[in-house]
């Protein structure tokens, strides 16, 4: 019965999704038309072949299939945002890689940017969050995955939010609004996908076995609650069209620009934040196999960092329209979120006590190491950046680039490395990794990569910061945009480098993946006993 | 009184004391006389159901 539901809604959207595209307004929602018909065809044919077909739970075993197709899926949109990143960086370098004259445009920086923006925290870390907080939450409740198939269908939904998004963003769809660029009607799936995540996460945790929630669940937790508010409240827009990608965003002025970035310093805070918090708080007392240093602290580093990260987006807009007392209190809180940061720094640096002699013999534990410290630098960074004053050279700058990027390719890239390393032997059954010594080549070419662009912006974006307001002896402005352009282009060489390095030794974990999984036999006793506890 | 400046009053008194407050309480209750044993038990969690969430107990409510 419940198949013949679905099997009428998927025709129903196939056909609805076909005649939408044919009376689209513009080409990106044509085009995204065409795929949501395609996706709801195939979607009708494989509920088609399972029609009548026993689907019996087995409510004593883990459902690990939706997080190996995680593992697979954060691999491969890993790889694909970091190519578009080393892309645009020599694009940046080197202008005439934009192809105008052969594109007409759709490779432009301008519209590569976004796709790499949301290829790497959407596609690849939110692929990560969702297949780790599945296996997180099952592991810790001693609970099967709530809700049958709906798992299956989070990450399916997701795969076709990143579709759609991709395509839409390269053939001009978008609105405008940095990190939440996805148009009105890809806006709304993802709401569906994302309800549908807090569903099965918040319904494992319901019928869990353990008394207590494991405190990597509640960041992961407030990840998911956060993320949908933030969602819901900066995209509310009102299309023009319901068969036209354009819409309006119902605020305007300041207040847009402040809703825009109380969303987006959050999606920081929380997507790549709280969420990753999550993973560290999970697999790094696994991988050193001692619980975490203090439980406590990371009861109060919980609290003290939810607390505190929703006020500080307001640094993103110091010295524009919004009231002094705005930027003030985000920078306030901006400061004091130095303090919530480092506590969880130590508690996961501190959790190694007495097992530090891992780093030498484990390169795993030593890209969850180098994770926490790049977590630890880049939340000592943005405070100083919050400052007014030294926001007022490092705004607009490279610096900021810099900024995001220790923090994205050092805490968020490498922890979710840490985390595929430590997954795929498990949820494949193989005795270990193919190969550590390929980790450590994929560990020390990320590591330079990251500092080689670390390094570069930082040299870059205080030099722009100082030539923007560099005057003479009679106060007239020294440069011209164009000069610090072209003053910059070395350390934007520098940068793609970096990225290349970092891109490398992505390639480089794939394969070393791929072969644990296909040259390795699969363990023995696979999951023959279960220890009496 | 329009209702920013309500917002406003209400934002950086009585919200702020009771988020404060809030805030407080529970980095106390954390250090509550009998916690250790808790947490302790809470920390080692992870390394329990590794496998499998073991047999169930009673008739499933699913299936």
């Amino acid at each position: 019965m419940w198949d013949y539901a679905k099997l009428i809604v998927l025709a129903a959207v196939a056909l609805l999704a076909a005649i939408a595209a044919n009376y689209a307004h513009d080409l990106p929602y044509m085009v995204n038309a065409i795929e949501v018909a395609i996706a709801a065809a195939i979607t009708f044919i494989y509920v088609l072949r399972l029609v009548g077909e026993d689907k019996t739970s087995t409510p004593n075993e883990y459902q690990d299939g939706v997080i190996r197709a995680g593992v697979i899926a954060t691999s491969f949109w890993g790889i694909v945002g970091f190519l578009v990143g080393v892309v645009i960086a020599f694009q940046l370098a080197f202008p005439s890689l934009n192809l105008g004259n052969v594109t007409e445009g759709i490779l432009n920086f301008g519209r590569l940017r976004p796709l790499h923006t949301s290829a790497v925290i959407f596609a690849f870390g939110g692929n990560a969050l969702i297949m780790s907080a599945f296996y997180v939450v099952q592991r810790t409740s001693a609970a099967r995955l709530w809700g049958g198939n709906l798992g299956w269908f989070v990450f399916w939904g997701w795969q076709l939010m990143i579709v759609l998004a991709a395509s839409s963003y390269i053939l001009g769809g978008t609105e405008g609004k940095e990190y939440a660029e996805t148009v009105w009607y890809i806006d709304l799936w993802i709401t569906v996908v994302w309800v549908a995540f807090l569903a099965v996460f918040v319904g494992t945790l319901v019928k869990r076995r353990e008394p207590h929630i494991y405190v990597a669940n509640w960041f992961y937790l407030s990840m998911i609650l956060t993320v949908a508010m933030l969602h819901l409240v900066n995209n509310a827009a009102i299309p023009v069209s319901i068969l036209g990608s354009l819409s309006v965003p119902v605020y305007s002025g300041v207040q847009d620009a402040m809703v825009q970035w109380w969303y987006g310093h959050n999606a920081v805070g929380f997507f790549l934040t709280a969420g990753f918090l999550g993973m560290m708080y999970y697999f790094v007392p696994k991988q050193v196999e001692r619980p975490v240093y203090s439980y406590k602290l990371s009861i109060i580093h919980f609290w003290a960092l939810i607390f505190l990260y929703i006020w500080a987006g307001p640094h993103h807009l110091h010295y524009t329209a919004l009231p002094d007392w705005a930027s003030t209190l985000g920078m306030v809180f901006s400061v004091m979120l130095w303090m919530p940061s480092w506590g969880g720094m130590i508690n996961g640096l501190m959790t190694l006590s007495g097992a530090w002699d891992k780093l030498r013999t484990d390169p795993v534990v030593r890209m969850m190491v180098i994770a926490i410290g790049f977590y630890g630098m880049s939340t000592f960074e943005g405070p100083v950046m919050s400052i007014k004053a030294v926001n007022s050279l490092s705004h607009y700058t490279d610096w900021t680039i810099g900024h995001v990027h220790s923090g994205a390719l050092g805490w968020n890239g490498m922890i979710t490395f840490s985390v595929l390393y430590f997954l795929t032997p498990r949820l494949w059954n193989r005795e270990g990794l193919y190969s550590l010594k390929l980790v450590s080549w994929h560990f020390w070419l990320a590591t330079i990569g990251i500092v080689l662009y670390a390094a570069s912006m930082w040299v870059s974006g205080i030099m722009e910061g100082l030539m923007w307001r560099e005057v003479d002896a009679n106060g007239f402005l020294v440069n011209a945009f164009a000069d610090t352009v072209a003053a910059k282009f070395p350390m934007y060489v520098v940068r793609g480098l970096g990225g290349a390095m970092y891109l490398t030794g992505g390639l480089i974990m794939v394969y070393n993946l791929w072969m644990t999984v296909n040259a390795q036999p699969a363990k023995a006793s696979a999951y023959a006993a279960v220890p009496a506890e | 009184m329009e209702t920013y400046s309500f917002l406003r009053e209400l934002a950086d008194s009585w919200a702020l004391l009771l988020l404060t407050l809030f805030f407080v309480g529970a980095a106390v209750w954390a250090f509550r006389p009998g916690s250790r044993a808790i947490h302790q038990e809470a920390a080692n969690v992870i390394f329990k159901h590794d496998k499998s969430p073991g047999p169930l107990p009673g008739p499933s409510k699913e299936g």
